[in-house]
């Protein structure tokens, strides 16, 4: 076992959050207000961060999945939205692509993907499909060279603002196929764009497919192979939303400490009283906890070892410390942490979908308890 | 011990429920949205009786008891939690002390218009650099002839820039820090007072919150409220009932939360079931019905002790307490019933769980709460 950083790994976690530090902060502000972040995703693409597992012959750094969880960890410490906009074009909008994808379609995406010219999304939930993905209708009907698609698609991160979709639709044998939409196809749609409790900058919407064609090379996979394409890319997926929670939890954290450092009361600083500091030595304690099963996971993947139970409790444990540690961190704050002058209010907001999205913590439950009881020895 | 609710109490739940459904819940979310005070909803208020609920009718009140207070509270709470803490300021923070300490000619001339709606109340004690460690405080109020001048400023004022009246706290005697504060009734239009910033917040968006400013204010002699040296205990005693109040806003949060989770439950089938079917879901509702219930008879037992005239301090702290802490836990695993949805603005339990966690922190933060228990726990 070995606890620390490789150089490498330090090094591309300075880079991060000097750059989260001068370009994503100061634009919190503005993505609170709604604006998505066109440019920070440029200025993200120039510095490799948009390919980083891409292989280098695709355009990508080459990097392994460890690489990839430094940044989206350190990148939600400022801002959860970046993380989550990283997190699903890097997991699940490229990621399907890069390890289901034929030569040609590799070829055809994978460089715009890397180099951030193209922005990915993926396309599961629907209106009557969350956690019960299975139960999906969009249907991909085969006609001559194309699919045509009919259905929509719910609570789409980077909707409407990404350029390819991975999609989920029902192919005519019944089973789930996966395709690749790109935006500027006939027939796709941006719908309604929800207003959320947090994650302002992030564009989450629907999408209505409306005899989409898609043509027949843009299937990802066989037929009927989508719902295990989107099972196993989910199973990333939460390694990355796991580290966004981190992040999340670990920024909340070090605004809290500062705050109860410097904030004086009854003559002293409030850390100083037991109430505080224990408070603080439980978050801390809970944040190291979910880090290590975050990079544990990570790890696993980065070495081509199974981790499905791993990502799944990595996930379940962070998105919980978030939550718990952003309400915690705004208790810490005291009144002040209740208002917009102070960044810590975003952190609880935004948290809270940690726990909800790419697979709810009752679901990772269900994976989790589903591996138990697959493991030889108990 | 009865634990059934008297005619009266059940009539005055009704009567709030009734009012709170047709009059409060349909522009809850857009005044949350815009962060818009009603005054139109706290003068129907006005109009049932509901703003000196706990006052003899010589005072303008309807001469109800601390309970139907705290119902009327919860009632509004479980649709707009800012409706909840606009009432709640209004009479526990800013009429009880004129109850309590006020002069007879103090009480006409303030605590009569206040019971009757006409005017809308607020309290003014936390500082910059006094939240939880109150006493210490810099306003001063200096003693000329018959006057007093203030100065200096207030913030987090509930009901700022609304009110009328303020009862304010303010050193008249700086060496003698906590026995050299006194408290005193400011009227909105004193010359030398002002509202100033108002406050952003993440919930209870449609209550105001703003800083109040005092530059040379004169005030009346007559409008110092109980003796000089007086204000810290009076403020102190304002907030021992202050903080039930704050418990009945945060078991009706806690409640509209629940009562939404529980029918989207029913409602949302996946796997071919209600989610309800599953005991990852209907487990998380029977903790937090059962957490409700008990937040709810802490605070009906504080309330019912005050009423009663017996000691009410400790109870009132473990019931602010309790359902602070009930009321955060609940809304947060009510967005999580809700799934996706329920972190949308399209349903209404992610404002719950924006205006549940102000609850853990004013009138006494879930730390002084505790401070305030344990000292009773120890002491001889």
């Amino acid at each position: 076992m070995d606890f620390q950083f490789t150089e490498e790994q330090l090094l591309l976690r300075k880079t991060v959050r000097d750059f989260a530090e001068k370009e994503i902060l100061p634009a919190t502000g503005d993505m609170e207000r709604g604006m998505f972040p066109r440019e920070i995703l440029g200025k993200m693409a120039t510095l490799g961060l948009m390919g980083i597992t891409i292989p280098e012959t695709y355009g990508g750094a080459g990097l392994d999945f460890t690489a990839y969880v430094i940044a989206v960890h350190e990148i939600s410490k400022a801002s959860a939205t970046i993380g989550v906009i990283l997190s699903v074009h890097s997991s699940v909008g490229t990621a399907p692509i890069l390890y289901f994808g034929s030569e040609a379609q590799k070829q055809k995406y994978l460089p715009k993907l890397a180099s951030g010219e193209y922005l990915g999304a993926f396309c599961l939930t629907e209106a009557e499909a969350g956690s019960d993905a299975k139960n999906l209708k969009t249907k991909a009907v085969k006609q001559g060279g194309h699919y045509v698609l009919n259905g929509s698609k719910m609570f789409i991160t980077n909707g409407g603002e990404a350029d390819t979709y991975i999609v989920f639709a029902r192919t005519e044998d019944g089973n789930i196929t996966a395709f690749i939409i790109e935006k500027t196809m006939p027939g796709f749609r941006t719908g309604k764009d929800e207003k959320k409790m947090g994650l302002h900058g992030s564009k989450t919407v629907q999408l209505h497919f409306e005899n989409l064609q898609v043509p027949a090379e843009n299937r990802l996979g066989e037929e009927g192979e989508g719902f295990k394409i989107a099972m196993a890319v989910l199973d990333a997926g939460r390694i990355g939303i796991a580290a966004q929670a981190l992040g999340i939890a670990e920024g909340a954290y070090e605004l809290a400490l500062q705050y109860a450092k410097n904030r004086r009361q009854f003559g002293k600083p409030i850390h100083a009283f037991e109430g505080t500091g224990f408070k603080l030595a439980d978050m801390a304690t809970n944040i190291e906890a979910s880090k290590l099963l975050v990079y544990r996971s990570a790890f696993l993947r980065s070495n081509g070892l199974g981790c499905k139970k791993e990502a799944a409790m990595a996930k379940l444990l962070a998105s919980q410390t978030a939550v718990d540690t952003a309400i915690e961190a705004v208790q810490i704050f005291g009144g002040y942490g209740y208002t917009k002058d102070y960044p810590v209010e975003r952190f609880m907001r935004d948290a809270k979908i940690t726990q909800i999205y790419e697979g709810t913590s009752e679901i990772q439950r269900i994976v989790i308890s589903n591996q138990l009881l697959r493991e030889k020895r108990l | 011990m009865d634990f059934r609710l008297s005619e009266e109490h059940e009539m005055i739940r009704k009567m709030v429920r009734d009012f709170a459904v047709k009059e409060v819940a349909p522009t809850a979310a857009e005044r949350d949205e815009n962060e818009r005070f009603d005054r139109g909803i706290f003068d129907r208020m006005a109009a049932l009786g509901l703003t000196g609920i706990p006052w003899p009718e010589q005072y303008g009140g309807i001469g109800s008891d601390f309970l139907a207070y705290c119902i009327a509270v919860e009632e509004l709470s479980r649709v707009c939690a800012s409706t909840g803490v606009t009432l709640s300021a209004h009479t526990s923070l800013a009429s009880w002390p004129l109850f309590k300490f006020g002069t007879e000619e103090q009480k006409q001339k303030y605590l009569v218009p206040l019971a009757r709606g006409e005017k809308i109340g607020a309290y003014g004690l936390t500082e910059p650099g006094s939240g939880s460690d109150a006493g210490a405080m810099v306003t001063t109020a200096r003693r000329e002839g018959d006057h007093y001048v203030l100065n200096g400023s207030k913030i987090f004022i509930t009901n700022g820039g609304v009110a009328d009246i303020y009862i304010v706290f303010a050193l008249t005697d700086p060496k003698s820090k906590h026995h050299g504060t006194s408290a005193f009734i400011i009227e909105k239009d004193f010359p030398g007072f002002s509202t100033g910033k108002k406050e952003k917040k993440m919930g209870i968006r449609a209550s105001t919150t703003t800083e109040i400013i005092f530059d040379n204010v004169m005030v009346p002699a007559e409008n110092r409220l109980g003796e000089e040296g007086q204000g810290f205990k009076i403020a102190m005693m304002t907030l021992d009932g202050g903080r039930n109040g704050i418990a009945a806003q945060a078991v009706g949060i806690a409640q509209g939360a629940l009562d939404a989770a529980a029918a989207y439950a029913k409602e949302r089938k996946q796997f071919g079931k209600p989610i309800a079917a599953n005991q990852g879901v209907s487990f998380k509702l029977a903790d937090m019905a059962t957490a409700v219930e008990a937040a709810r008879l802490l605070t009906y037992q504080a309330a019912w002790l005050e009423s009663n005239g017996l000691p009410y301090g400790k109870e009132s702290a473990m019931s602010k307490l309790f359902a602070g802490d009930t009321a955060m836990k609940v809304t947060t695993e009510a967005v999580q019933i809700f799934g996706g949805y329920g972190y949308t603005k399209d349903y209404p339990v992610e404002r719950f769980m924006r205006d549940a966690k102000i609850t853990q922190i004013y009138e006494g933060t879930q730390e002084i709460q505790r401070l305030v228990i344990s000292r009773m726990l120890t002491r001889d």
